[in-house]
């Protein structure tokens, strides 16, 4: 790896169903004028931005980084467009690291958003018709098959998906920027809400959320903050196909390569032990127990006893999206920043009420596409 | 910063429809050209990086699919870019100057005739005050063109020769889409697309695809006698809204342009993205290049247009010319956006 660098500014927008008191500008600046304020920095001492986004269709705009430049204060500097799918938030900031890790830049603004609510996330995410035969609705029926035969090979218990719900709802109720607030959900009223697409029932899905993330990404010549950076330990992304025949969908190579490559760059041979939070890309429930084994936090087929045993709890030993996590907030192109940043935020103590104490490694994860484009980083507390 | 260079460059033909293949189908030939030209496979790739559209295929992730072109199997370390592939390639020099791997394969494709390309552009716009009203690029153009004749003095006629000569360049270049001799005089005598522009100052509607390989130091002289250096790139943008910013100029370009080290050598060729004639000579001004300077020897984007693809296409014909031996500085610019919007400039150089 390249020169350090250091997160020193974060910020994220109330998330919310439908956020029509502002436009897609007001939006991004929301997020982007909070990291600013946390670095203590102003529009001008930014030397680029990249920003990132899921599909245009979202919106219904084409490349809108050209009409957002003005308000990110992006006029007469560099500004690139990430798109790598869901893992798009992540790859995002990942790119945005690698100019300071190059030495292109000393400050770099990254942001990723998502208002869904300007289309219908649902079809917006539908394959094309009638080029494609239209098999699936969404990425639940999509996924839906993978959590079935997750559920097959490790004959995890049927209500697995039901407890990281509840889970990642009551955390959420910590973060005052979480779309969902659910501070009475309880086992039953999950376990009763609607099947969508067996074995997703409605209260095992992400919302559809209008939101924003941004960071401040600085060279260690420039990490001087009022509140002490994060320091980036090791970045990776990876991707596979879409679909091959013997490809392993439920726990892909792509996944585990990624996650052997940060852990490698950051020194780390247990993760289980030596990381101290993880917020990973769950955006139906089951994934927590999927990705726990793609990320080598249990052996395979073992992945399900974490959320049964209460590990990926807020006070487990290995807690899991102590933030809520995507199942409470779901700006799809924001989410894997999200991801990445409250990682961040935890190993700064920055993360209030759901800020797990002595946070001093944190694991930032998000995936996208078929479960096939992975992004990840290892932030750390100290210079690495 | 780590010397890389442009080692190969590949590109589909240019067509106004390509019935019979989807984006992959276009990519694959053009892809296994640029790493059969190296003597190597994708598996010598450290890292790939992609500039798409969605709005052109008219599908959310049509990138995921063009990934089948490359082979992403055993997994691969990629990015994509929302962008003209020349983005894609900046992200990968970016990437190359970490030190951890030596090559990178950039690609771009673009099918604009999937649908109707003026509907789908007018879609960049401001989506709450602009893009209702549905503005073509055409007629944004034709404002940028009456402004930039009305401040300079010059003529239609100067447009059309612009036109003119990237048509005579494009006779050498079996990519173009439009080449041919043709009198000024006799293209004046068309009549206006949208004034002032006529036929000729625009570009073909194009499908196509391109691709590069970036090769770091020792390795780029491994595979390639006389790599294209890249002794600098950048890119800036402008303001979004037309009526803030003075259309005439492009200060990004120039931004870029000094950022990069255009100025300071005698530049032999450029290969500049304009797609509107007087693009060309609003381009050169801001990058300062004088008239012993060759420009657009491929044609440019008058002569072929692959919305996405373009950009990345003039650093290819640019670099392509710097390993022939045909030039020894070579200067590629890259645009989006309507009215010049955005701009990434790229020096090209032999070694000493």
């Amino acid at each position: 790896m390249a020169n350090p660098c250091a997160v020193i500014g974060i910020g994220q927008t109330k998330h919310d169903t439908k956020r029509d008191d502002c436009s897609q500008i007001d939006l991004v600046r929301e997020a982007a004028q909070r990291a600013l304020d946390d670095a203590d920095l102003t529009w001008r001492d930014i030397d680029a931005v990249v920003i990132g986004k899921a599909p245009d269709t979202f919106e219904g705009v084409m490349m809108p980084e050209l009409y957002l430049a003005d308000a990110l204060g992006a006029v007469g500097k560099p500004m690139l467009r990430v798109h790598t799918a869901g893992s798009v938030g992540g790859s995002t900031a990942l790119v945005a690291a690698s100019l300071v890790q190059a030495g292109i830049h000393d400050r770099v603004l990254t942001v990723a958003y998502e208002k869904q609510s300007e289309s219908d996330a649902m079809w917006a995410l539908a394959m094309r018709i009638p080029f494609s035969p239209p098999l699936v609705a969404g990425a639940g029926g999509y996924f839906a098959p993978h959590i079935r035969e997750y559920i097959r090979r490790s004959g995890a218990p049927e209500d697995i998906g039901i407890k990281v719900a509840v889970k990642d709802r009551l955390n959420g109720v910590k973060n005052p920027y979480a779309h969902l607030h659910l501070p009475d959900i309880t086992y039953e009223e999950v376990r009763d809400s609607l099947m969508l697409w067996a074995p997703i029932r409605y209260l095992e899905t992400c919302p559809s959320s209008d939101g924003a993330c941004a960071m401040v990404l600085a060279a260690e010549s420039a990490a001087k903050t009022p509140t002490p950076p994060a320091w980036v330990h090791a970045t990776a992304m990876r991707t596979e196909p879409t679909m091959f025949a013997g490809r392993d969908e439920v726990n892909p190579v792509a996944g585990q390569e990624c996650a052997k490559d940060v852990y490698r760059q950051a020194g780390i041979t247990d993760p289980r032990k030596e990381i101290d939070a993880a917020e990973i890309y769950v955006p139906f429930s089951w994934f927590e127990a999927m990705w726990m084994e793609n990320l080598h936090f249990a052996p395979e087929g073992d992945g399900w006893k974490m959320t049964d045993t209460g590990a990926t709890a807020i006070d487990g030993d290995m807690p899991i999206n102590a933030s809520g996590g995507v199942m409470c907030s779901n700006p799809i192109g924001a989410s894997g920043m999200l991801r990445f940043a409250e990682a961040a935020m935890q190993v700064r103590n920055q993360a209030g009420e759901h800020q797990i104490d002595g946070a001093r490694l944190a694991l930032g994860h998000a995936y996208g596409g078929g479960s096939q484009y992975f992004a990840m980083w290892i932030v750390g507390a100290e210079k690495p | 910063m780590r010397d890389v260079a442009v080692v190969a460059f590949a590109q589909a033909p240019s067509v106004r429809r390509d019935n019979e293949r989807n984006e992959v189908e276009i990519l694959m030939p053009v892809v296994k050209e640029v790493l059969d030209s190296l003597g190597i496979t994708k598996d010598d790739i450290g890292f790939t990086c992609s500039g798409t559209s969605d709005f052109l295929a008219g599908q959310p992730f049509s990138f995921v699919s063009a990934l089948d072109a490359v082979g992403a199997w055993p997994p691969i370390v990629e990015s994509h870019v929302e962008m003209d592939g020349a983005w894609a390639m900046h992200e990968a020099w970016v990437r190359l100057q970490h030190g951890d791997v030596d090559t990178a394969l950039v690609y771009a494709v673009g099918k604009s005739s999937m649908g109707d390309l003026l509907d789908v552009l007018s879609l960049q716009l401001d989506p709450y005050c602009v893009a209702p009203l549905w503005p073509d690029p055409v007629s944004l153009a034709a404002l940028q063109a009456r402004a930039y004749l009305e401040r300079t003095g010059r003529t239609e006629r100067d447009l059309a020769e612009v036109a003119a000569r990237n048509r005579v360049n494009a006779k050498a270049n079996p990519a173009a889409q439009v080449s041919g001799d043709f009198d000024p005089a006799e293209l004046l005598s068309e009549p206006y697309l949208v004034s002032p522009l006529r036929k000729h100052d625009c570009p073909p509607i194009s499908d196509g695809a391109s691709a590069v390989v970036l090769a770091a130091g020792d390795r780029a002289k491994e595979l390639r006698g006389r790599p294209a250096w890249i002794r600098g790139i950048d890119h800036r943008i402008e303001a979004h809204s037309l009526g803030s910013r003075d259309l005439t100029r492009s200060p990004s370009t120039t931004l870029a342009g000094e950022k990069a080290g255009v100025n300071g050598k005698a530049v032999d060729i450029a290969e500049l993205h304009a797609p509107f004639t007087h693009q060309e000579l609003i381009l050169r001004a801001a990058l300062g290049l004088g008239d012993n300077v060759t420009i657009n020897p491929s044609g440019g984007a008058l002569a072929a247009n692959p919305v996405m693809v373009a950009g990345l296409t003039r650093i290819g014909e640019a670099a392509q010319r710097v390993i022939s031996g045909e030039a020894g500085r070579a200067v590629a610019h890259a645009t989006s956006g309507p009215c010049l919007q955005q701009n990434l400039v790229c020096v090209l150089e032999a070694a000493d």
